[in-house]
Formats: C-alpha cells, sequence, structure tokens
C-alpha cells in the first residue's frame, strides 16, 4: 500500500479495518468455513454501504471513489480483506462493476445499481480469455447468440445473482479455425443451460465452482458493449484482477509478518528469545524486504492503472510474479518460525495462508507471469 | 553556452521547469551512454584514465550548465533543489553518459559526510572541487583486519602538535590509483572502547608516505586497491568531528552508503545505465536468449522475465524506500533493506545470466552473445560484499528496523587494546 494516504484515504483505511474487526473477527471467519455461502448478505450490504463496490465506478454510473484515485482506494480495501481474511466476493464484484460502470450505454444499469448498493453480487467468466487461453465460444443466432463452454474455477458462482461472461466469435471462417473477437454478455444466474457446480477449494470462507454453459440462448439485449473495444476491457479486467490480488497479498502477509515478529520476541528456546538468534533474525530481515518490495510494486502497480500508462501489463506481471512468488515464501517462512504449531488448525496461520495460496494461484501463476513479462518485453523490443 | 537560468526572484525552479531545461540541453552537450558495455568492465590502465578523465569532464560540462549538486546547497556549489529535482532529472539524462562513477564514493558518501560534519573551510575547500570533477574521492574504511566491522579499525594516528602521523593500512578500496582524496577512518584512541576511539580524516593519496597497490579481481580488473601509511603526516584541519568522535561520523557515513547503494540518496545524480529495469535500458538477457534462439523456450522466458521482476522490483523498493525515509515514515536504517535487495537481485541476475548463456560461460569467442557472462557470473558476490555485506545488512534490518535483540560481542565496555583480534596464540599444541 502507498505509504502516506491522505486523510481522507486514512479515514477510509481505518473505518474499514476497524468494521472488518467488529463485524467479521477471526472467529466469526472461522465459523462461516461450515456456512454455505462463506458470508451473509446482511454483512456484504453494509460493505457496500462503506464503498466496497463503488470504487471503480465513475459518479455519473452511481460509484465514486474516496481519493479520485478508485484504483488506488480499492488497493486500501483489499489490504484490508488480506489483513482480516475478510470473507466476500470482493474481487469478482468489482471487476463486473467496473466493466459495466463503462458500458455508456446504460443498458445494465439495474444490475450495477444492485452490486453498487451491495445488494446483489456478480462474478466474473472471463480470466481465461484475459490470460489467452479462454475456451468459451458464442456462435451469432437470429436474435442473439448461443454460448457454450467452461469457466472455472469461479468465484462466488453459486453465490451470485449475474454472471460477465467473456467468449470468443465464431463467426470466422472455419479453415481459419473459425475465431472470430471477444464478446461479453450478462447473464442472470438460473439462465437455461448454465449449471454450477461447487467445488472444494483452500479459502475458507471464498467459494468457487465450475461454471458450464451448454447452449445457451443468449438475447442481444445482454451484450455488454464498453466504449473499447472488448479486448481492452478484458485486459482491463484483468488488471483489476491483479491489482486487487497483489494488495489481499500483501495485507495479508504484513498481518502474519506482525504476528510472527511478536512470537519471535515471546517465544524463548535456551533461555533466549527466537528473535535473538542470528539465524532467525536473518530470516525475519529477507520477509521484511519481500514484504517492502511487494509494496512498492503494489503501489506502483495501482498507480499506473489509475494513470493508463503505457507498460502497465508489464507491471501488472511483475507485480504478480514477484508478490505471488515471495509473499508465499513469507507465509511458508512464517509457518516455519512458529515450530510444530504453525502447521495447525488450531493456529489463525492457515487461515492466512490459505487466502495467500488462493491469490498466488489464480489468475496466472508467479511462473505464467514471469514468462509473460518475457513475452510482453521481447514483443515491445521486437 | 549556458543553460543555467535559475527563477529570477528567488524562488525555487519548479521540477517540470528544470527537466525542460535539462531535456532540451542534454541531447546537444552529452553522447549517448555505450550500453554494450556491462557492468564491471574492464580496460587496460590507459583505457581507465581515460575514462576517468571523460568523466571529470563530463562533471565539469554539467557543472557549468547547472546541473551538478541538484540537492547540494548553493553555497557549496551545488543547486540547492530537492529530491524530485533529482529524480526527474536521473530518468531524462538515463539515456546519456553521464558520470556516475562519481556518484559513488565522491558525492555519497564523501560529499554527504561532509556536508554534515565537516568545517566550513573544509566544505568550501572541497565540495565545490567536487561537483566541477576536480577531486575525486574514495573511501578509505575496510582493512586487512576485517571491514564489516568497520569501527575495529586499526589503522592508527597520533597525535603530534598540530599534526596526526599515520600508520597502518586500508585496503578493498576501489580506484584509489586515479583519486584525488580518501575519506578515513582512524584509531585515535587504544584505551577506550572501540567505539569511542576513532576519528575520521581527509587524506590526499597522491604523496610519498602513501603506497598504493593495485590488487586483481575475478574478472580481470585491476580497481582494487591497498594503501599503506608509513609516518604520513596530516593536519589536524583535515580532521572531520571531533577528536575519538569518529564513529558518530562513521554511522552516517555508513547510512548514507546504503542508502546510496540502495539506489535512494538525493546527493547523486545521473543513474548507470540500467539493464532490462524498465522501460529504458537494454536488457542484456533478453537479447542474449533472443540472439541464441531460446524465445519460445518456457524455461528460458521463465528466466529472462524473473530477471525483469527482480530488477523492477528492486527500483520500486528503492524509490520507496527513499521516499519513506525522506517523508519520515520510514527509519534512517530502512536504507538497509534497498541495500540488501540490491544484493539479492544482482547475484540472482547474475545466475540466470550463467542458465541462459549456457555452456559459453566455459569457453566463448569474441563474438559470441555470451562472451563475458561467465566472468559476470564468477563476479557474482560483489555486489553483496561491496558496501557492507548482505549479512551486516541483514543485521541492520532485523536489529535497527524490526527492533531484534543485538548479538553478542566480546568487545562491549572494554578498551580496545584488550580486544580479541584473532585467535589464541597457539600455546605449542600441534594441529
Ligand atoms: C508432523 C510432526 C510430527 C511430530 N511428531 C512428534 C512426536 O511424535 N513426538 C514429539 O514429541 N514431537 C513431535 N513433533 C514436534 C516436533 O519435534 C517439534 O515441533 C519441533 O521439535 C520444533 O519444536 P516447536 O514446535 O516447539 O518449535 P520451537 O522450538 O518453538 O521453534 C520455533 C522456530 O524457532 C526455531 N528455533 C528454535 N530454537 C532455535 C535456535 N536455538 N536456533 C535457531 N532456530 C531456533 C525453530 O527451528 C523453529 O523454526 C512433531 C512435529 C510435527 C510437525
Ligand atoms: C567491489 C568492492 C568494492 C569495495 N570498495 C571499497 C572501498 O572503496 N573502500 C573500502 O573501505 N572498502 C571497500 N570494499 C570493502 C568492503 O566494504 C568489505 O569487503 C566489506 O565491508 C566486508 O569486509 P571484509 O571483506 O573484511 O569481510 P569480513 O568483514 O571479514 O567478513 C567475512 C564474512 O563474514 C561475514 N560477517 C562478518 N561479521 C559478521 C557479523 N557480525 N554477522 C554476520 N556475518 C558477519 C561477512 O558478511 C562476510 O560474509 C569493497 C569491496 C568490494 C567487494
Amino acid at each position: 500500500m502507498e505509504l502516506t494516504l491522505s486523510d481522507d484515504q486514512q479515514f477510509f483505511c481505518d473505518t474499514t479495518r476497524r468494521f472488518l474487526a467488529t463485524e467479521c473477527p477471526i472467529a466469526q471467519v472461522r465459523a462461516l468455513a461450515s456456512a454455505d455461502a462463506g458470508f451473509e448478505p446482511g454483512y456484504w450490504r453494509q460493505g457496500g454501504e462503506l464503498g466496497w463496490t463503488s470504487l471503480l465506478v465513475p459518479e455519473s454510473a452511481g460509484g465514486g471513489s474516496v481519493s479520485g484515485s478508485g484504483v488506488i482506494d480499492l488497493t486500501i480495501v483489499a489490504d484490508a480483506f488480506g489483513r482480516h481474511v475478510a470473507p466476500g466476493p470482493l474481487l469478482p464484484t468489482n471487476v463486473v462493476a467496473a466493466t459495466l460502470g463503462r458500458d455508456g450505454s446504460g443498458a445494465h444499469a439495474d444490475v450495477l445499481a444492485g452490486l453498487l448498493a451491495g445488494d446483489t453480487v456478480a462474478t466474473w467468466c472471463g480470466a481465461e480469455h484475459a490470460l489467452g487461453e479462454g475456451a468459451t465460444r458464442a456462435t451469432r443466432t437470429a436474435d442473439g447468440y448461443r454460448l457454450s463452454g467452461v469457466s472455472t474455477p469461479v468465484e462466488a458462482a453459486a453465490q451470485s445473482q449475474s454472471f460477465l461472461v467473456t467468449a470468443r466469435l465464431d463467426d470466422k471462417d472455419p479453415a481459419e479455425g473459425g475465431l472470430g473477437p471477444l464478446v461479453q454478455f450478462l447473464l442472470p444466474a438460473g439462465s437455461d443451460g448454465v449449471t454450477v457446480e461447487p467445488l472444494a477449494s483452500l479459502d475458507v470462507v471464498r467459494r468457487f465452482a465450475r461454471v458450464e454453459f451448454a447452449d445457451v440462448r443468449v438475447p442481444a439485449s445482454a451484450v455488454v458493449a464498453g466504449d473499447a473495444p472488448v479486448a481492452d476491457d478484458v485486459e482491463q479486467q484483468l488488471l483489476h484482477a491483479l491489482v486487487i490480488q497483489a494488495a489481499t497479498l500483501v495485507g495479508a502477509a504484513e498481518r502474519v509478518f506482525e504476528f510472527t515478529v511478536e512470537w519471535a520476541f515471546d517465544r524463548y528456546s535456551f533461555g533466549r528469545p527466537l528473535a535473538s538468534y542470528q539465524a532467525l533474525k536473518h530470516r525475519f530481515a529477507d520477509m521484511k524486504m519481500w514484504l517492502e518490495a511487494s509494496h512498492a510494486l503494489t503501489s506502483a502497480l495501482a498507480r499506473e492503472i489509475q494513470d493508463g500508462a503505457e507498460g502497465v501489463h508489464e507491471t501488472a506481471s511483475v507485480t504478480k510474479a514477484y508478490v505471488g512468488h515471495h509473499l508465499t515464501e513469507l507465509l511458508h517462512d512464517c509457518i516455519q518460525m512458529h515450530g510444530g504449531i504453525g502447521l495447525t488448525t488450531d493456529h489463525d496461520l492457515h487461515l492466512y495462508l490459505r487466502r495467500v495460496v488462493t491469490e498466488r494461484s489464480s489468475f496466472g501463476t508467479p511462473a505464467d507471469h514471469r514468462r509473460r513479462v518475457a513475452v510482453l518485453a521481447a514483443g515491445a523490443a521486437a | 553556452m549556458s543553460a543555467a537560468s535559475p527563477a529570477a526572484d528567488g524562488a525555487m525552479e519548479s521540477v517540470e521547469s528544470f527537466v525542460a531545461r535539462a531535456e532540451a540541453w542534454l541531447p546537444d552537450h552529452l553522447p549517448l551512454a555505450d550500453t554494450t558495455r556491462m557492468e564491471n568492465g574492464f580496460g587496460s590502465d590507459e583505457e581507465e584514465l581515460a575514462n576517468v578523465a571523460r568523466m571529470r569532464a563530463t562533471q565539469r560540462t554539467l557543472y557549468d550548465a547547472g546541473f551538478a549538486g541538484i540537492c547540494f546547497p548553493a553555497e557549496y556549489g551545488g543547486l540547492g533543489l530537492t529530491l524530485a529535482h533529482q529524480k526527474a532529472f536521473d530518468e531524462v539524462s538515463a539515456p546519456y553518459d553521464m558520470p556516475t562513477l562519481i556518484n559513488i564514493p565522491t558525492f555519497v558518501p564523501c560529499g554527504a559526510v561532509l556536508l554534515e560534519f565537516g568545517t566550513e573551510e573544509q566544505k568550501r575547500r572541497h565540495i565545490p572541487a567536487m561537483l566541477r570533477g576536480e577531486e575525486l574521492w574514495m573511501q578509505f574504511l575496510s582493512e586487512p583486519s576485517g571491514g564489516s566491522d568497520v569501527a575495529g579499525a586499526m589503522t592508527t594516528a597520533v597525535r603530534d602538535g598540530d599534526e596526526w602521523v599515520v600508520n597502518g593500512s586500508k585496503v578493498w578500496t576501489t580506484g584509489a590509483w586515479w583519486s584525488d582524496y580518501g575519506l578515513c577512518l582512524l584509531r585515535t584512541n587504544w584505551e577506550v572502547p572501540k567505539h569511542r576511539g576513532l576519528s575520521v580524516f581527509i587524506i590526499k593519496i597522491r604523496q610519498p608516505d602513501i603506497e598504493v597497490q593495485r590488487i586483481e579481481m575475478i574478472n580481470g580488473s585491476r580497481e582494487f586497491c591497498q594503501e599503506f601509511m608509513t609516518d604520513l603526516r596530516i593536519s589536524d584541519r583535515d580532521r572531520v568531528g571531533d577528536v575519538d568522535d569518529g564513529w558518530t561520523v562513521g554511522r552516517r557515513w555508513m547510512f548514507h552508503e546504503r542508502i546510496a547503494m540502495g539506489g535512494g540518496s538525493p546527493y547523486t545524480s545521473g543513474k548507470p545505465p540500467s539493464h532490462g529495469a524498465g522501460a529504458t535500458g537494454r536488457d542484456h538477457l533478453l537479447e542474449l536468449a533472443r540472439e541464441t534462439g531460446q524465445l519460445d523456450d518456457p524455461l528460458a522466458l521463465d528466466l529472462v522475465g524473473e530477471a525483469r521482476t527482480l530488477r523492477r522490483a528492486a527500483s520500486e523498493l528503492s524509490a520507496r524506500v527513499g521516499e519513506g525515509i525522506v517523508a519520515g515514515a520510514m527509519p534512517d536504517t530502512a536504507a538497509a533493506i534497498g541495500r540488501l535487495m540490491s544484493g539479492v537481485v544482482n547475484e540472482r541476475i547474475r545466475t540466470i545470466g550463467a542458465d541462459l548463456a549456457g555452456s559459453s560461460v566455459v569457453a566463448w569467442a569474441d563474438d559470441d552473445p555470451a562472451a563475458l557472462f561467465g566472468v559476470e557470473f564468477l563476479m557474482r558476490q560483489s555486489g553483496s560484499i561491496a558496501g557492507g555485506t548482505l549479512e551486516m545488512a541483514r543485521n541492520n534490518i532485523s536489529e535497527r528496523v524490526l527492533g531484534m535483540p543485538r548479538e553478542r560481542t566480546l568487545d562491549k565496555d572494554v578498551p580496545f587494546r584488550d580486544v580479541p583480534k584473532g585467535p589464541p596464540a597457539a600455546g605449542g599444541e600441534t594441529r
């Protein structure tokens, strides 16, 4: 997160953290582990009132940010979500809301209003296309489209009222593979031909599912136009997903680092605190370095997305590659510093580890993004 | 022609105006940097001396045009501008052949230390000369008995009226053979605990009572030097800070060095050509992968991407730490975080270079795109030892940033004379 926040941002940060600490303390997170949805509608509605889903949406479309830099403000929320391993579909709802907010046609204004208020939830079935691996296909029909394919894992699919689906149009010459441009639809949950199959997942309070589209009839009115070409929209969605992930990782890792440092002072072996052993102190120094570098990259990424900087795609992949890898190392190191207790579910560490690994391994692993960095750079230099 | 046109009413020139002037001036006055040269390039002595002479001249050109010493006070020849001016200037000057070798250690730590502790006379004597490229400075810190334990210096200065008589040796000094002055940490009292018996002096390097010996490094460079000082007399006017209070100076000296190593000092200007750190600069590893036909190999892409990731992380981290310290959001000691990062990243990137270069690391033709990646790999540790080792940086972070207990030492509260300085003498036992 940014080293210095404006007064408004600081207030927003404090409010968000205080709300999560009181409304959803770790004991509640543990209790929600066995609940179907992983979060309660009332909690999410309050989050909507606090602005969790409005930050990427322009005021003209009903949204608004704290500082005028919505992406940076959203990293404040995501950081707090990491610190508190908070439940709730922060990432997919914001990605969808941002997309609908960019769609100047107002065709989906009612859905957007529900998302902004926290009354409803939506999810994003399109990350595969953003990473160049999408397999959903759409064919034009007389009154719209037919949609087929699979998207997985999709966060909060079973809890969502709408799905933002990206598909590739099948309207080119079959001899050339039949591949046309990307198109996006907003589908109501429960549309005919859509099946949502819940999956087992690592995070205790976030639910994921496999979503299958079997010959789904999509009316033309479901198309999400946007002002920019759909491919740009899809890239923007990935950028938003990656910056939310990075900030969540930083928040979670920083919290774990804090209580692990405390533990190192409190835990004695051979008559000395663990914090006095150089072998361990040096590991803490490395962790501090990873953490500060991750903060620095996440801030840089948020600023570049906000400003629409050239090169932002490389920055996004650099950030995911670094933060995803090193903060997972940090979590594992903190477990090591805790000894046996670190491997148990009695300790909170595992809740954080689950959150961190979830972010690390979705929307591209660190290795995927390292290769992406090289490909982008090779393309730029060619 | 002079491009200098500071605001006439005495108000500080805006960053935008300063950068605009620099952008207009640079293309006509400085050549572009030669980015084909790898770091730690080495040549003959003649080439090195020519390089140094060219750097001095470039520094003078910058000075005359009003672009030198951006954050140094105006009364000592600087511009008295802000870190923001310096950072912006670093960006626009990055493609040019900037005299970056003068940055460390002449401007930082030496110039920075003089600014903080020098007498008015010392500052006026030396800082403008540094900014004009007339004085190149080196750090005389390390000694054969151990560089990490900086305060354990044994090279001694004994007072004789208005003069001091110095005996002993400093070592691992980069570039002493072509430099003018050394900022030197000396022991002035053996009867008090080690930190309380040190003083700092300015030493003129090229003079009869100092013998400078060259030491060859793994990459063939002969920049490393050892200096032997025998009955060298220096004036008390050249003492920086109080007698026996050299550690107060020394601590700030280390701070300035660390923050400069991490790239966050206000006193450096211009940055060395970056290799794949971001949009500017060449990425030697990407080029190597391309020239050796490895761009369709997922493992090679992973390595190239990792190197770019690490460089970018290091540069964003150093910016954060630099800003954090200036804004008071981080303690000065956080400079060690940037220092650690630069070392760790450098090590990994050299290993990646060796992996991408394959067997060319072992033997190569002159026109081999992988030539020198092997030598670079052999030199991998240089950035992890120079400027204080990574272990010392880790000690600093854990103890001074995280507040963990200090390591126990045997030199506390004991007169330095009685501190163990080597294994106990063999008491007749055979080994
Ligand atoms: C899967 C598993 C099975 C086990 N089975 C058994 C069993 O059957 N019977 C049994 O009695 N125990 C068992 N244990 C416990 C195991 O032996 C201890 O967890 C282990 O000895 C570490 O002790 P601790 O957990 O108290 O960690 P601590 O001793 O508190 O150590 C915490 C951290 O500090 C480090 N540390 C501590 N002291 C120092 C030092 N002086 N220098 C450097 N680092 C230090 C440790 O390496 C560790 O990283 C098991 C543990 C596990 C994980
Ligand atoms: C390229 C280069 C340029 C240099 N330029 C200069 C220069 O211009 N002027 C100058 O004065 N010096 C210079 N140096 C010297 C440099 O500052 C020293 O090499 C460095 O401080 C380490 O000191 P040492 O070599 O004596 O190693 P030692 O201090 O003997 O250390 C040996 C090893 O022990 C470790 N170690 C020592 N003490 C501790 C401890 N308390 N805890 C944990 N680990 C410890 C070290 O990290 C190191 O790994 C340069 C070095 C290099 C490589």
